[in-house]
């Protein structure tokens, strides 16, 4: 229990996943679930912090780890455009609301 | 071990202050309470990356995701709802279910993870990484590298396109 290893962050990282996970599922506002997709790609980051410390490779995952902070720094700016698009046409963010293409 | 070591306390504080935060980001009623909940969850992988030895990608991640991303979802949560009903904004459908499937999913990855052998090596002294990731940057991954800059110019012009009003007339 005192000897922290791999499996530790491995399981605050699951867990991490499992909350983003949920509020991907059950949020209505498309904000909430936006913050539920960082939180996921938060927990694969500490994944790849954690490999990159544990195993035999020597930086590779913590580069891989910078690329999924630029790649969730363009999704949250691209993301939050269209959730104010979706608020000035629809003058609501719930998902539920905007369903104009739906039959 | 002789000493007493204080990296297991550390870790447990900084695990209880990202799982505990992202669960409050997950079932706060207030998306502004899910915002402020998600600074705990973005804080608490920065100093677990401190103790895992990447120096580099805990400032990286406390520049762009609390300095960024954070403050611009709070841009858009008061850009977009009314101060008034900013309480009744976050509506949740589905917990039962999403539950069960919470469940099904957390224990197959638990049991996954209690399984798995991995090809560990002995834990390297922590050095200062920036220069070798700066190194690595500009030699191995030079071209993911510049594909990354082509994206955020892609994100940047895309995110100004998106939110002009004007621009939206025309086209519509």
């Amino acid at each position: 229990m005192m000897e922290i290893g791999l499996n530790h962050f491995l399981a605050v990282s699951v867990l991490v996943f499992l909350a983003g996970f949920f509020c991907v599922l059950t949020r209505r506002n498309a904000i909430g679930i936006l913050m539920g997709v960082e939180l996921i790609l938060n927990s694969a980051n500490i994944n790849y912090v954690a490999f990159a410390r544990y195993s035999s490779t020597q930086y590779d995952g913590q580069i891989f780890a910078v690329f999924v902070i630029m790649l969730a720094a363009a999704e949250a700016a691209i993301g939050l455009a269209i959730v104010l698009g979706i608020y000035q046409t629809f003058h609501t963010i719930d998902v539920d609301a905007t369903d104009s293409l739906r039959l | 071990m002789t000493e007493f070591s204080l990296f297991p306390v550390v870790f447990y504080l900084l695990a209880t202050i990202t799982v505990v935060s992202a669960f409050g980001v997950a079932l706060s009623n207030n998306i502004f309470y899910s915002a402020i909940a998600l600074m705990g969850t973005l804080l608490g992988p920065a100093g677990l990356f401190v103790m895992l030895a990447a120096d580099f990608i805990a400032v990286v991640q406390v520049f762009v995701y609390v300095g960024g991303i954070l403050v611009l979802t709070l841009f858009a949560i008061n850009l977009t709802s009314r101060i008034g009903d900013v309480s009744v904004s976050n509506r949740s459908l589905g917990r039962i279910p999403a539950f069960v499937m919470l469940a099904l999913v957390g224990v197959a990855m638990f049991r996954a993870i209690g399984q798995a052998t991995w090809n560990l090596v002995e834990v390297r002294e922590a050095v200062p990484t920036i220069r070798s990731l700066g190194d690595a940057f500009l030699t191995d991954y030079i071209l993911p590298f510049e594909l990354a800059s082509l994206v955020l110019l892609a994100a940047l012009v895309g995110a100004v396109v998106l939110s002009r009003k004007e621009l939206r007339e025309e086209r519509g």
